[in-house]
């Protein structure tokens, strides 16, 4: 979706401001919500794709709005009560009321290693791939209003690719509830006045990791 | 851990994020689906074991180890799987190499995706809607707020992790460090160098 998240080339955000000596979290919640959201994603209650997905489909106000881990969990409230793992009134009550819905696992003391060892995306590939570096590539024109992680800034441009990362499962399918659609996937660098125009920088080239649903021969 | 000092907070009063919060963990909980023990075991090694330290430890040993540089620039997550003393990543780490005629720069333009494993928790600014929407457009712009300055000539790299690929930056190696330990080295390896918002501190710089 073409959303505010998608920030990619957008003006008037101002300086990049680096904070000294900056602590892991800057409040107890912050690592409260971290680890409740990785607790779920483990025990199979959504995909990091799920995630995204709820972010970006914030209020653009309140997107811009609140930091990074309010909206982690904003975004663990909206998937939590669209799959059905709570309900509204629990919300309000700060207590469960119902019955709890089955999860395919759980993260406990034990396994907290494992639980935090980043998941493998890799899958089976489905066919062989289509293209190889240095082959020139068109991005296509999308503008869906599910899950992509097709940048607007880097559609319908002319790149290179430059690496491939094998089979992966594929976000735009993933997020919109229909299962892994394994995809080749590619580095694809793009000349900067590519992207920006002619009075870009000349020295800058910019890449952008595309899944091939996203390429075609240029 | 699940008490901590709360010396941030203006006396008893909790904001309604940390009610929120707490009423979210509370819920979880006695639906079964989260241990809040395994919560407290989650934070707590991020409060204290995985940070930028990994990450310098593998640019140390590949300036080090011309093997091991050669092996990470082919498969970073093989690479570090084989040092001990570095825990394991997933499997798409991809290292990136500075030179004198390039710099390498690493963003997420759509949300903030980081390699946690060797670089730890991102600092707020890379999450920050500055960093996001300009890195990809004025990267030399962004290096400025850095206090980072690099040849006229010298080309640019943004590489934006719009997938599940995770990019670490192999700073240059500073002059004057000849014969330095592995230790030593790592103690001038920056997270921001291995970002690209910086360079690897200078013996001179590390000294002050």
């Amino acid at each position: 979706m073409n959303g505010v998240h998608d920030m990619g080339g957008m003006d008037g955000f101002g300086k990049v401001e680096a904070e000294k000596n900056e602590p892991p979290f800057h409040e107890e919640w912050e690592g409260r919500v971290l680890a409740l959201v990785r607790s779920m994603g483990y025990a199979g209650a959504w995909h990091i794709d799920d995630s995204r997905y709820a972010q970006e489909t914030l209020p653009p106000q309140t997107y811009l709005a609140v930091s990074y881990y309010q909206r982690w969990e904003l975004a663990a409230e909206k998937n939590l009560l669209a799959r059905g793992y709570v309900t509204q009134e629990e919300l309000k009550a700060g207590h469960a009321i119902g019955p709890s819905k089955p999860l395919p696992r759980k993260l406990t003391k034990d396994v907290v290693d494992a639980g935090m060892t980043r998941s493998s995306f890799f899958r089976q590939q489905q066919g062989p791939a289509r293209f190889k570096p240095g082959d020139r590539v068109r991005t296509v024109n999308i503008n869906p209003l599910t899950h992509t992680r097709l940048p607007r800034y880097a559609r319908d441009k002319v790149g290179t690719v430059e690496l491939i990362h094998g089979c992966h499962a594929y976000p735009d399918s993933v997020a919109t509830g229909r299962g892994d659609d394994p995809q080749w996937l590619y580095t694809v660098v793009f000349d900067g006045r590519e992207i920006w125009g002619p009075d870009a920088d000349p020295t800058l080239t910019i890449s952008i990791d595309a899944f091939e649903p996203y390429l075609e021969p240029a | 851990m699940a008490d901590h000092d709360h010396s941030h907070e203006h006396g008893s009063e909790l904001s309604e994020t940390q009610l929120r919060v707490r009423a979210l963990e509370t819920i979880l909980t006695e639906k079964g689906y989260i241990d809040p023990s395994a919560l407290d075991a989650i934070v707590e090694a991020y409060e204290t074991k995985i940070g930028p330290r990994n990450g310098a430890l593998v640019v140390a040993k590949a300036w080090t180890d011309p093997a091991f540089r050669q092996a990470l620039l082919k498969d970073a997550t093989a690479a570090v799987g084989t040092l001990g003393h570095v825990s394991p990543v997933g499997d798409h780490l991809v290292a990136v190499e500075n030179t004198p005629q390039r710099h390498n720069m690493i963003v997420c333009t759509l949300c903030s995706c980081y390699p946690w494993e060797v670089l730890g928790l991102p600092p707020v600014w890379y999450k920050s809607a500055p960093y996001r929407s300009r890195a990809v457009k004025d990267p030399r712009g962004v290096l400025t707020d850095f206090g980072v300055k690099l040849a006229k000539e010298t080309e640019i790299r943004v590489w934006d992790s719009t997938a599940e690929t995770r990019f670490i930056v192999l700073p240059m190696r500073p002059a004057g460090t000849e014969g330095w330990s592995e230790e030593r080295l790592a103690d001038l390896v920056t997270r921001d160098s291995m970002i690209g918002t910086g360079l690897a501190l200078t013996p001179a710089e590390i000294a002050k």
